[in-house]
């Protein structure tokens, strides 16, 4: 983590509802006693009258989110992963989403980087179940900018959408002229010899494997793919079809995933050698996040080896 | 079919409800009002049985035990034009009990919302009227219900928006007993009553029947009024099948203090004499034999 300057991207959300909220009428939050670690405690603090607590009721806290947007607001409803998406995910599908409704679900606390609170609060599920519900939109910002700008843009894209925040620090990739390009893959390092895909927390582990990897020679591409649903088919295909190997990158399982979700394009369109670094079909345990990313083999050396191995493969 | 003799419109139903904009109940009125709603209810009645058999499936028992329900809602006590659906002053009607669409639709095809030959086409491939209801298919479908429990937290929301921007409009909520069983209901009872959303009225279908049998067998609700009362909502306990009653009780739901839920004792499959009562009618169509039976005993009421 050496060298990095670090952000929580769930600031980069705080501060969003904020601007949302100072010029838009329209914007209501929600959240299930966790507003201190979601961070919108700052928008309830500014705009008291449009927070609602539900309290521990996640299932309670989505469906009368989809029935606020159903009177016009643009909703944000905000948990922790696992609770916005496994214990309210019939909520989620069938009256928001089946509804198609303005409800911007907002999860703090995705993935392994959960740390010491260990299995039952480390969400490495949520992309695979909200990418399957018809109408919604998945995103996964890297870092502090991207969050913020994230929201701000899904905040007026029709419809339910999931943006996954992370619980620790993520380091600050961009800056404050960032621009967010919705469903288009982030060019974040341009190389030859393999595309490297990745999102959220693990898109800095990528860049620095791609650093290691450019000392042997390799030249990797590194896509930061915030945006997992749509999927920028064609910014994939466009680089896979140059590098003609890829690495994705997940803090969450590789069944259905990101990995599942270019693996699913490339199957189809361009099967080619492929590698996936994720959690492989296991709950997660406690720990400190950065000795978990090392645990589950997602660290920068576990990319770096996905990446050589095929590269050794003959072309 | 129709009382007016032309398809569509409630307009034939009389001039009591002119403009759908709510009413309160004048004792002068009493008998009219209560000679109309019965009209429409065996209407609806009549439609739902014609729909559920035309189609095959779908949940008669449900359905026929909230028809006056929610013909005092649509037709007596809720603000709202048919011909414009998405009117921003409307109350809003949400059927958190989704399987009794049947009964819904009917209610929203005899005011106007859409024609009532859509109804006949309830279930099939291409239909605006699916099995549950669906906002985005059918007019005067306010949110997409049927997985059971979800329907008064939408309610609850709708109840927020409408009060944060500042509009007198109300929200009705109907659920089922069986239902009441899904923790969510439980959920959405704290947050209105903690919210004091004095703009929320919930009536309970309390047809005492389930799928599995009997509720109080299956896992016994206890003693609904208290519960509820306990959770912090004003409670009255009515006739489900009492025009007058429920119309009342509407009008004196809207004098409480926070959110209000009324338990309408009702039969499940009420005004078919071999569906009355009987678990098996829950979600089985009748026989095209029996959907005639049905028709000539709802005629002859």
């Amino acid at each position: 983590m050496a060298g990095w300057e670090l952000r929580h991207t769930r600031d980069g959300y705080a501060d969003a509802l904020l601007e949302l909220g100072e010029r838009d009428p329209r914007i209501v939050v929600l959240d299930a006693d966790l507003a201190k670690s979601t961070q919108t405690e700052k928008f309830k603090l500014r705009f008291p009258e449009r927070f609602v607590d539900c309290g521990v009721a996640e299932q309670n806290l989505m469906a009368a989110a989809a029935g606020l947007a159903a009177t016009g607001k643009i909703v944000f409803a905000s948990t922790f992963a696992i609770f916005a998406t496994g214990r309210a995910y019939d909520q989620v599908r069938n009256t928001i989403a089946y509804s198609n409704l303005d409800v911007k679900i907002c999860a703090s606390h995705g993935g392994i980087t959960v740390g010491e609170d260990g299995s039952s609060h480390q969400a490495l599920e949520d992309i695979a179940l909200m990418r399957a519900v018809p109408r919604m939109k998945v995103v996964v910002p890297a870092d502090y900018y991207e969050a913020r700008e994230a929201v701000k843009t899904v905040a007026y894209l029709e419809g339910p959408a999931y943006v996954r925040l992370g619980r620790p620090k993520a380091p600050v990739l961009f800056g404050d002229d960032y621009r967010f390009r919705f469903g288009k893959a982030h060019l974040m390092r341009s190389g030859k010899d393999v595309t490297v895909i990745a999102c959220g927390y693990l898109v800095h582990k990528a860049l620095e494997a791609a650093e290691e990897l450019a000392g042997e020679g390799i030249e990797a591409e590194v896509l930061n793919l915030h945006t997992i649903k749509p999927l920028d088919r064609q910014g994939i295909l466009e680089s896979v079809s140059r590098t003609g190997r890829v690495v994705t990158c997940e803090e969450h399982t590789v069944i259905g995933g990101l990995g599942g979700a270019v693996a699913e394009l490339l199957a189809e369109e361009m099967p080619l050698p492929m590698r996936m670094v994720g959690v492989r079909d296991s709950f997660g345990v406690s720990g400190e996040a950065e000795e978990l990313v090392e645990h589950f083999g997602l660290s920068a050396r576990h990319i770096a080896e996905a990446a050589r191995a095929l590269c050794d493969l003959a072309p | 079919m129709n009382p007016a003799g032309e398809p569509g419109r409630y307009a034939g139903m009389g001039t009591v409800y002119p403009e759908t904009e709510g009413m309160v109940l004048r004792e002068t009125e009493a008998e009219e009002i209560r000679q109309r709603l019965e009209t429409i209810s065996r209407e609806i009645r009549k439609d739902v049985v014609r729909m559920i058999g035309l189609a095959g499936s779908g949940h008669p028992g449900g359905s026929l035990s909230c028809v006056e329900i929610l013909a005092c809602l649509y037709f007596y006590k809720m603000r709202h034009r048919p011909e414009e659906p998405g009117w921003p002053l409307r109350d809003r009607f949400v059927l958190s009990k989704g399987h009794a669409a049947p009964a819904l639709y009917a209610a929203l095809a005899w005011c106007g919302y859409f024609d009532r030959d859509e109804l006949w086409s309830l279930r099939r491939l291409g239909s605006m009227l699916q099995g549950h209801p669906d906002r985005l298919r059918t007019p005067g479908v306010e949110i997409s219900t049927g997985s059971l429990g979800q329907g008064l937290s939408a309610a609850c929301g709708m109840a927020i928006g409408l009060r944060l921007d500042k509009l007198p409009c109300r929200v009705y909520a109907l659920i089922g007993d069986g239902e009441s069983q899904e923790g969510g209901i439980w959920e959405a009872a704290m947050l209105a009553a903690h919210q004091g959303l004095d703009n929320l009225t919930a009536i309970l279908d309390n047809n005492g029947l389930q799928i599995d049998g009997q509720c109080c067998e299956v896992v016994d609700l206890g003693d609904l009024p208290a519960k509820w009362r306990s959770f912090g909502w004003e409670v009255q306990e009515v006739d489900g099948h009492d025009v007058l009653d429920i119309c009342r009780a509407l009008d004196r739901a809207e004098e409480a203090s926070g959110p209000s839920m009324i338990i309408a004792h009702t039969v499940k499959g009420k005004g078919v004499s071999f569906m009355e009562n009987n678990v098996d009618f829950h979600g089985k169509a009748p026989t095209r034999e029996e959907m005639e039976r049905a028709l000539q005993e709802l005629e002859g009421a």
